[in-house]
């Protein structure tokens, strides 16, 4: 079997001297990314007294998912022992409706920056970006005056509010650059027909741009999703986001450690935006490498 | 773009205040978070950072004390010193690293899909599931210590996280597992970008490959390498979520960093003004780093 490659002049063989060494060092860095995942799922599979005789990396003897329910319905933080379904639950009523405000208002900016500039709207966009380097526990305190004075701190919505603000900059210069680029013949004839600055927007830029929607999604969901300190600052107890409650579950000092069910829950935590990623495959990989790189 | 942009603003109606309107009304957002948020907090925490609040934020001037303070606290100090030091291996790893896995992606290989996905999952995962799992792998009870006494080396040692000397390498092997994906993908976005044209040039000269890589393409791939650099260094700045998973800023103080300073000032130790002094000098900290970058973009732009 010959591979050629369309660099090389002429033909090599699978097993030449270059291809051992690159597909060796491609194994061998897999094997780095892909030891936690291993490592977390036999974990998890094992009862307590495998973990404690066995090695980490030996796969289960006996496989067991009682880890996995335990994990899921009663794992304790603190007083609460209904396990990590409390927190699952929270995070998603979080995330839909900060994925969709958060999306949406940063899907309008971005078109008013597009396509119908003001007076001083770059200006606004430039201390907008700005933004986005400023650190978080700049921001934190002011905020928690702010959510104070609306009512919403500790609230769901508060933390709604958060996830809102702080998604701005990178999504609005997402949507504006892609708006950007669409072809003006379209808002000229649009407006020739009639069309004004809402019409134009639900009629024409927003059937046009399903794939930036998309990116902006999977940044948004994984974003909110993986959010800690959010969560811990602006929200109560009872409303925790999965990813404090994993942490307070796992970190606890009280107790025997059950560190299957520590992986399993860790595992849980991990599986959302997991299934984005797989999903979304080449889209995700778009959306980080366009918003990074044209930023 | 900007002719084109010139047509497209040529073609609007002529009606200049109720096309304003609209657009004006879309905008509200975009200038509430700008310059409430952002602006308006940032001030908020500067100017409250030279007081001596306590519980509650109050206007009472104590001039430069709590920097003072700040900078004669060990806890600051360590944070401090543990952010330098993780910030520059980080920085240079990631960067080494995300560029070596991005040429082995672009050397035309089998399976590149399969790689390129295995290299980026972590990406997709929290801080927080991060620090989890590599905590429990570091474990030395359990971990790659106890494997590794196991194989007959019963004076091995490796507990970073038990160590205070070594805690920062246990942050660093979940750190760049988590975040070296995101760079290789932007490396390799910059690698595709480069003209076949040079490759045929370079071959036909007889430069061997990994010459070519650090002559002629790393100096081509400078704005990609900045980019990168900045998304890096932000990151670094933000670090907390791993930390908390992983040590707590354990053993001892030995792995606490800026961040969770000023959150455990802020919201547990209810010292405000000293949490505010914190977060200003970090911020002093992103302003030194990004100034000179925000000064050549934007003279990049003007040639």
């Amino acid at each position: 079997m010959t591979a050629v490659t369309p660099r090389g002049a002429k033909p090599q063989k699978a097993l030449s001297p270059r291809n051992i060494m690159l597909y060796g060092a491609l194994i061998i860095f897999s094997m780095y990314y892909l030891l936690p995942l291993y490592v977390m799922m036999v974990t998890s599979l094992k009862d307590m007294a495998e973990i404690r005789v066995g090695n980490i990396f030996s796969p289960p003897v006996e496989v067991t998912f009682q880890p996995w329910v335990k994990a899921w319905s009663q794992a304790c933080t603190g007083i609460n022992c209904d396990g990590l379904s409390r927190g699952f639950w929270n995070s998603i009523r979080i995330l839909i409706p900060s994925l969709i405000i958060s999306v949406s208002v940063a899907a309008l900016t971005g078109y008013v920056l597009a396509c119908w500039r003001f007076k001083g709207s770059e200006v606004f966009f430039g201390i907008l970006l700005m933004g986005a380097f400023i650190p978080y526990q700049v921001l934190l305190y002011p905020l928690v005056i702010i959510l104070r004075e609306l009512g919403l701190f500790g609230s769901l919505w508060g933390l709604v509010l958060v996830h809102t603000v702080f998604a701005m900059p990178i999504n609005v210069l997402l949507f504006r650059n892609y708006f950007v680029a669409l072809p003006e013949e379209l808002f000229k004839a649009a407006r020739v027909d009639g069309a004004g600055f809402w019409g134009i927007f639900f009629r024409i830029v927003i059937p046009m741009s399903l794939p930036i929607f998309v990116v902006s999604g999977i940044i948004q969901v994984t974003g909110i999703w993986n959010d800690f300190l959010f969560g811990v600052v602006y929200t109560r107890p009872e409303n925790y986001p999965m990813t404090v409650q994993l942490n307070n579950i796992v970190n606890s000092v009280q107790g025997v450690k059950e560190y299957n069910v520590n992986m399993a829950a860790t595992m849980l935590t991990g599986l959302v935006p997991l299934a984005v990623y797989f999903f979304s495959g080449r889209l995700f990989v778009r959306g980080i490498a366009a918003g990074a790189v044209k930023g | 773009m900007s002719s084109a942009r010139r047509a497209r603003d040529g073609a609007r109606p002529p009606i200049r205040l109720l096309r304003n309107l609209s657009s004006k009304l879309a905008a509200i957002p975009m200038v509430l978070v700008g310059l409430g948020v952002f602006v308006g907090g940032t001030i908020w925490t500067i100017v409250h950072s030279f007081t001596d609040s306590r519980l509650l934020p109050r206007l009472n001037w104590v001039g430069f004390d709590q920097y003072e303070r700040l900078w004669n606290t060990r806890r600051w100090l360590v944070s401090i010193e543990n952010l330098a030091v993780y910030g520059i291996v980080s920085l240079v790893l990631t960067m080494c690293l995300g560029f070596f896995l991005a040429a082995l992606l672009d050397r035309k290989i089998r399976f590149e899909d399969t790689f390129r996905t295995i290299f980026l999952y972590p990406f997709a995962l929290s801080f927080i599931v991060t620090g989890l799992a590599w905590q429990w792998i570091l474990n030395p009870e359990f971990g790659i210590q106890s494997i590794i006494r196991g194989l007959g080396f019963p004076n091995f040692n490796f507990d970073p996280l038990y160590n205070p000397d070594l805690v920062i390498i246990g942050l660093l092997i979940a750190g760049l597992w988590q975040g070296t994906g995101l760079i290789m993908v932007i490396m390799l976005a910059g690698l595709r970008g480069i003209d076949e044209d040079i490759w045929k040039a370079t071959r036909v000269d007889g430069i061997p490959v990994w010459k070519t890589y650090i002559v002629v393409i790393i100096p081509m791939m400078k704005p990609v390498f900045v980019t990168a650099l900045v998304l890096v260094t932000s990151g670094i700045v933000k670090l907390y979520d791993l930390v908390v998973a992983m040590t707590s800023g354990g053993p001892g103080i030995a792995s606490e960093v800026p961040a969770k300073y000023v959150y455990d000032t802020l919201f547990t130790r209810q010292n405000l003004g000293q949490g505010f002094a914190a977060s200003t000098m970090m911020l002093v900290t992103v302003a030194i780093i990004l100034i000179p970058w925000a000064y050549m973009q934007y003279r990049e732009k003007r040639q």
